[in-house]
């Protein structure tokens, strides 16, 4: 098993004509299963036309439809991304990955209303995707560095998860699934969700926790896991060092009125029996001390 | 992106946000010219800069007179005003706010932002105005109301009158009160703010409801389609190493400490500030190159880290995933040539490529320092900084 996808996950790609869409679309492909995985591309008004061999259609309906696609990836451009989603989960995709950075936060309130009640699963936006290793490979993260394992890997940074990962690899531990989650305010599935997937995932033995400053979603998943967790977690927050007031980077990485700071997440990740280190070297090698 | 006070009036206005009438003005005349122009006795002299505590660190005056009107605008005009905002280096003052003198019965606040956890825009509402609106959340949590907006319907005339009441709107005002914050939420909402705040808005002698000062912040991510709040933006009020690296697609904060940070991705870049921090050093700016790091970006990113007198040693810190190190590795050896780098340099890569990106970096002949991992390249920094 794994989270979310694996080598049988069906995936189209909404903005596959795009540079960024149609490069990533390739690596998807040559990366493990990916020939199999990746069966549409959506872009309107190029229906017909294919891409690596890959049919594009003009809906994401049309697509899902034909080919019996579950999953999507988004690569749409910002001010296009979230309606994009809104296709996605009107024509009751699954899974909706959106990699797509600098969407207004407006249009994410009102696509996050939207989907109540409805079924889709949103990773995203502003996100490196996610991968099940030597099976699937949704998003921008390199394939090759990644190896089949038993560690779960949640984030909301792009390189900083290619870190834990590489720490991980040093030591020889695989991973099951990776997942970032992205750095905007308002997104799709929380720390707290991917934690409860790996805490039921039979293939994930422990669960690195990568957070940054801004919001409160690290001490949620924290106290959840305090409760219910029945595998070793271990956490880093990025943003010791970062002022407050200042967007760093990410538009969700702020810390605003004195709250969402790192030192405040670190403390309550470790109240809750969490083992945090400050240092992002370390990442791998406190996971390897908790394995049993 | 933050703009004025008066900007910020003169967009609520638009959306039915009553507030006192006032100019903006760039000298004493214009602040003389603008009080007659406005009539009454009394006026308001404001600092316009972008930062709070603006009254207390003396930025802000009541004028009984033409004269004290004429005097108020010389001596703020040209300060440099200092707050718990600005930091202990203040703000120059080049522009002013005269409005007419308002008779305060009574102070409140009401304030809107994105709230994370209900993924909706919150309004929050308390009796206690003119107060720090966190000192008031962490001491008398139960003065602040609050109410979680639904996207569809927009703040309800029955939640704006509920909230009015509680903070202590009286009776025959409740309905201009509701009035005023649906027209903050329209205006919150169509204007893509990440942040409105209303502190003091004030119940005057004559039973009317204004804003008294007026704080928004936009969503830079919803900038493209706002191209009168964009024209706005003053670039005096924001730091010129952040405002040129934004030009190259850089991301850069600036920092007091003295060790570069050139890193790609914004995670890896707060990781790696961290990093610097926990081996006794002190990063002197956060620096995103994202995710293609070109020879010409990174060429910038140097000269922007180079401009700062304090810098004393540069860390590069490089994930390569699509991004090939050697690729990076060229482009990090012709930027350090081109700038005639003039400080110790550190790199660590790591990722596609790695092993060809070192022997580049090591063929080079420049005196760069090569590390294998984060903490060694912290440790490695930090001792080249202290020289």
């Amino acid at each position: 098993m794994s989270i979310l996808i694996n080598k049988d996950t069906r995936v189209l790609t909404q903005g596959i004509t795009g540079k960024t869409g149609m490069f990533h679309t390739k690596m998807g492909k040559e990366y493990a299963n990916g020939a199999n995985c990746y069966v549409a591309g959506v872009t309107p008004k190029k229906g017909g036309q294919n891409y690596e061999g890959i049919p594009i259609f003009d809906t994401v309906a049309e697509a899902k439809e034909k080919t019996g696609a579950n999953a999507s990836v988004i690569y749409v451009p910002p001010p296009f991304a979230a309606a994009a989603i809104d296709e996605a989960v009107d024509a009751g995709i699954e899974l909706v990955i959106c990699i797509t950075e600098g969407i207004p936060v407006r249009d994410m309130i009102r696509t996050r209303e939207r989907m109540q009640g409805k079924g889709t699963i949103l990773i995203g936006p502003n996100c490196p995707g996610v991968i099940t290793p030597d099976e699937i490979k949704i998003g921008i993260m390199p394939g090759h560095i990644h190896k089949k394992g038993r560690i779960g890997v949640v984030s909301r940074s792009g390189t900083l998860t290619y870190e834990a990962v590489g720490q991980l690899m040093e030591l020889g531990l695989g991973q099951s699934s990776c997942v970032g989650i992205g750095g905007d305010p308002v997104n799709g599935m929380k720390h707290i969700d991917i934690m409860k997937l790996f805490n039921d995932d039979p293939e994930t033995d422990a669960v690195i926790m990568v957070g940054e400053i801004g919001g409160d979603a690290e001490e949620t998943c924290a106290r959840w896991i305090k409760d219910n967790m029945k595998k070793p977690v271990v956490g880093f927050i990025a943003g010791v060092t970062a002022p407050p007031g200042k967007r760093m980077g990410h538009a969700g990485a702020i810390i605003s009125g004195g709250k969402g700071t790192a030192q405040e997440k670190l403390a309550v990740m470790e109240e809750c029996g969490i083992k945090v280190t400050k240092n992002p070297a370390k990442m791998g090698e406190l996971l390897k001390s908790v394995l049993k | 992106m933050n703009v004025h006070e008066y900007q910020g009036k003169e967009i609520l206005r638009r959306y039915g946000v009553a507030t006192p009438r006032g100019v903006a003005c760039f000298s004493a005349d214009e602040a003389v010219k603008a009080a007659e122009t406005l009539g009454g006795k009394v006026w308001v002299v404001k600092a316009q800069i972008h930062a709070g505590g603006r009254g207390k660190g003396g930025g802000v005056k009541v004028a009984k007179s033409i004269d004290e009107v004429r005097q108020y605008a010389s001596q703020i005009l040209g300060m440099t005003l200092v707050t718990h905002q600005t930091g202990p280096e203040g703000r120059l003052v080049k522009r002013l706010l005269v409005e007419e003198g308002a008779d305060i019965k009574k102070e409140l606040y009401v304030g809107m932002v994105v709230d994370r956890a209900s993924q909706r825009v919150t309004l929050m509402a308390s009796s206690e105005g003119g107060m720090d609106i966190e000192h008031v959340a962490e001491h008398t949590p139960e003065k602040i109301v609050k109410v979680h907006i639904d996207p569809k319907i927009g703040l309800t005339t029955a939640e704006a009158e509920d909230v009015a009441r509680k903070i202590g709107v009286p009776d025959q005002a409740v309905a201009q009160g509701a009035a005023f914050m649906q027209s903050l939420y329209k205006a919150f909402d169509e204007c893509d703010c990440s942040l409105a705040e209303i502190n003091p808005l004030i119940y005057t002698g004559d039973n009317k409801v204004l804003a008294l000062d007026a704080k928004l912040n936009f969503d830079s991510n919803a900038l493209y389609r706002h191209p009168d709040i964009v024209a706005m933006r003053d670039l005096d009020e924001e730091d010129p190493a952040e405002v040129e690296a934004s030009k190259f697609d850089l991301t850069y904060i600036s920092l007091d400490g003295n060790i570069g940070c050139l890193v790609n991705g914004a995670g890896l870049a707060m990781a790696t500030m961290d990093v610097i921090k926990l081996y006794g050093g002190s990063p002197a700016n956060f620096l995103d190159v994202g995710g293609g790091a070109t020879t010409e970006k990174v060429t910038e990113a140097f000269k922007i880290m180079l401009r700062n007198p304090n810098l004393k040693a540069i860390l590069v810190n490089i994930f390569g995933g699509i991004m090939k190190c050697d690729v990076i590795a060229n482009g990090v050896i012709a930027a350090a040539r081109e700038v005639k780098l003039s400080v110790p340099l550190v790199v660590r890569m790591k990722g596609t490529n790695e092993d060809l990106g070192k022997q580049i970096l090591k063929d080079s002949g420049l005196p760069i320092i090569s590390a294998n991992n984060m903490a060694e390249a912290a440790e490695r920094v930090v001792a080249a900084a202290k020289g």
